[in-house]
This record gives C-alpha cells, structure tokens and sequence, in this order.
C-alpha cells in the first residue's frame, strides 16, 4: 500500500467518532470499565488491610492458611479465576453470576490478596524499637498503632497501591470475556455498525481505546510518581 | 467428574503449554533485550534516545496486553500490515515486557555505588570495561528477583492470547466447554496446567530472594 492511500485509510476511519453518538458510547463503555475497577479497588483496599494485619498474626496456621490464599492468588491468572468464577461457579454449585458481579468478585479477591502483602511489607518494615520506644513511654497499643506504626505504614503503602491501582484498571480490561458491556465490547459494536460505510474503522476505535486505557492509568502513575519522590525527601 | 474424558484431553492441554511456554519464552528472551537496550539508554542520559525510551515505557506500562493485542491483530491490517496470530502474541508480549525487565534493570543499576565507578576510572578502565566488569555484574545479581517476578507476570499474561486466535491453554479450555459441556474438567485441568507452569517459577523467585538477600545483609 501507498503512504498517502495509509494516511487516507487512517483519516477517513476517524470519521465514525463524529457519527452519531459514537464516541459518547465508547465513553460510557470506559465508565463500565472505570466503576467495576474502581469498586474492586475500594474492596481491596478495605479487605487487603485487614488482610494484611492477619499475615501479621504470628499463629503457625493462619500464616500458612494465609500463605497458600496468597500464592494461589498470584499464580492463577486473573482470566483463569474469572473463568472459575463465572462459568465454573454457575457449573458445579447452581449460583449464576452476572458478568459485572463475577468480575468484582474476582477482582476483589485478588487485590485483597496483593493488597495485603503490601501492608504487611509496611507494617514488618516499621523496626522493633519504635514499638518497644513506644512501650517505654506509657503509650497504649492502640495509642502506638495510631500515633507510630500507622503514619509511617501509611506513607510506604500510597505509592505502592497506587501501582496496585493502574494494575488493576488494566486487568480489568478482562471482563470482555465474561460478557460484560464495557469499552472494548462497544468497540467491537461500532466496527461492525460501520463494517459496509467506514471498513478500515477498527485502527481509530482500537487507537482511541488504547489512548482511553492510556490516559486513565497514567493520571495514577503519575500521582505514585509524586507521592514516591515526595515519600523520599 | 468424567475421568476418562480427563484422559481423553490431556494431550490437548500439553500441545497448548508448549505453544504458551514457547511463545512466552521467545517472548522474555526478547523483553530481556529491549530491557536493557531501554535501561542503558537511561543510564547513560542518550539525548534524543532518551526521551523515545520513557515514552514507550509510559505507553506500555499503562496500556492493558488485551488492548495492545486488539491493535495489533485487528486493526494494523488496515493499513497493510498483516501479522499472524503467533506474531502478535510475541510483538505484545515483548512490547509489554520490556518496560517492565528495564524497570528492574534500572533501579538495579541504581544500587551500584557511585564508588564503585570511581574506583574503576581510578585504575584507568575504560566506560565500556567499568560496565562490563564493575556495573553489569552487581546489577545483574541484584536484578534477579525481580526478573523472576517479571517473568512470572508475563507467563500469567500469555492467558489472554486466544483473543488472537492462538490455540494456548484458554482457548483449549473454551474449547472443550463449547462443544462438550464439560466445564467442570475443562477448568479444572486448566487451573491445574497453570499451576504446573507457574508454581516452580514461584518457588525460584522467592529462593532467588532469599539467597540475595543472604548475600547482602548476612544471616537474616
């Protein structure tokens, strides 16, 4: 193909944004995406501190329990515990889950899993003797949790899960394969509608979903990026 | 369960590892290239070089593989380029690793002293003798964790590789559910496989992490 038949290709394949209300639905799409990431974020978060605390217990079965619900979590691929929880769960015990549900579910359970070896790191790296130091001057356990350990766990753990974060929007990506309606799937809607009238579409809807992805994990890289070099001064 | 359908499909989910192992490995030999290509790049402050460099390893680590894969595969052969299924895995896989494997080499780079390198100028080595005998040594030992975690993430990554038609582990799975209903099995020997492939990965990375660790800070 020629250089400018490529430019022309490109050109006129942009145009199926400004139809209709095209670029308005892929929009919505990345929403669908954007709300299921962000309440498995929030999920995560919630359970992966406690999570961590519990990795923390220093009890021969909770560590171990806890150790085969952390590696279990990280060998299995994300698509493969969709799978499990999407058709496997409907399959063997009777309980049908919507594609939305299964993938919160799924999501959660992993970055509870990843969440909470990141408290953990944080609470561990806080050494003995500002714990013992807070011992020597009357303090409470509750008082050296909240004024000690809590401040400095917190300010190593922002940057980390912000990472955690952009991962997560990115797995989410994978919830097209359970049937969800999100970006990718409207996508596909609109290269089909545009099949006969803008046949090289697919190259602007691929490259604007791409940017979409792009621009809203990269917000997150940056503000880790801040937070670490901010954490380091 | 149905054993004997189990039996029956087997060697179905062996052929599909191997194309996963031999596309994913092909696919972190080639990462591990463009790796240290990018984090040399950024060692040493290459003017124009540098500024390509950062905005591929923005571009990649945040853009999901399944979306990187839906370009390549679906949209390129619009403007007439044309890559086979097997082609696409290897270019996504590599386009995504190689901002991840530069990542590890770069903050491994980092850990190697400033004095280090002085040392080095002062009894007359060489730029590419101090890197070569001095830097690359320490970086590599130090990277090892990490490169294990990398390559781990990156054989999870290869799950999504039946978008593009590739015959791997999930489309064997798909597969077997479609046309017999054994969804049961199917998912079962597809956890399993994974398992397999992924759990001495795993066993490595955390004894790599531990003898370095003994190496740095002694009995821990």
């Amino acid at each position: 193909m020629l250089s400018s038949e490529i430019l022309d290709a490109v050109s006129t394949s942009f145009s199926v944004f400004f139809q209709g209300k095209n670029f308005i639905r892929l929009l919505m799409g990345l929403w669908v995406t954007i709300s299921i990431a962000a309440v498995s974020v929030v999920l995560s978060i919630f359970f992966g501190t406690i999570f961590g605390m519990i990795m923390t217990i220093k009890n021969r079965v909770v560590r171990i329990l806890s150790k085969i619900y952390l590696e279990f979590m990280r060998i299995m691929p994300q698509l493969v515990l969709l799978f499990l929880a999407y058709y496997g769960l409907t399959r063997s015990l009777g309980i049908s889950l919507s594609g939305e549900t299964a993938s919160i579910l799924v999501f959660t359970l992993w970055g509870t899993a990843e969440m909470g070896d990141l408290v953990r790191g944080a609470l561990q790296s806080v050494p003995r003797h500002q714990y013992e130091s807070g011992m020597a001057i009357g303090l409470t356990n509750r008082q050296i949790f909240c004024h000690i350990v809590l401040p400095q766990t917190l300010r190593l753990l922002v940057p980390m899960s912000m990472n955690l974060v952009t991962r997560m929007i990115k797995t989410t990506s994978l919830v097209v394969f359970v049937g969800v309606i999100e970006v990718v799937k409207i996508g596909q809607q609109i290269i089909e509608g545009n099949r006969l009238k803008v046949p090289t579409c697919s190259i602007a809807v691929y490259a604007v979903i791409f940017f979409m992805y792009f621009f809203v994990c990269w917000v997150f890289s940056l503000l880790a990026n801040i937070l670490e070099k901010r954490q380091k001064e | 369960m149905d054993f004997t359908f189990i039996k029956q499909v087997i060697p179905l989910y062996t052929e599909a590892a191997w194309l996963t192992m031999h596309i994913a490995l092909i696919g972190i030999l080639l990462s591990l290239i463009v790796g240290l290509i990018c984090a040399l790049i950024l060692y040493y402050r290459i003017p124009v070089l540098r500024t390509i460099t950062s905005c591929y390893i923005e571009l990649s680590r945040n853009t999901p593989l399944l979306i990187q894969l839906f370009f390549l595969y679906f949209a390129l052969p619009n403007v007439g380029i044309k890559l086979s299924g097997v082609q696409c895995c290897i270019i996504g896989l590599t386009f995504l690793g190689g901002s991840y494997m530069e990542e590890t080499f770069r903050s491994a780079l980092d850990t190697v002293g400033k004095v280090q390198i002085e040392s080095g100028q002062c009894i007359g080595l060489t730029r590419a003798q101090i890197m070569r005998y001095i830097v690359l040594p320490q970086a590599v030992s130090v990277s090892i964790p990490g490169f294990c975690a990398n390559v781990m993430f990156l054989i999870k990554e290869t799950s999504v590789f039946s978008i593009v038609a590739v015959a791997d582990l999930m489309y064997v799975a798909k597969d077997l559910i479609g046309l017999y209903y054994k969804t049961d099995e199917a998912l079962l020997l597809l956890a399993l496989s994974y398992f397999i492939l992924l759990l001495p990965v795993s066993m490595l990375a955390s004894y790599a992490e531990r003898r370095l660790r003994y190496a740095q800070f002694g009995n821990t």
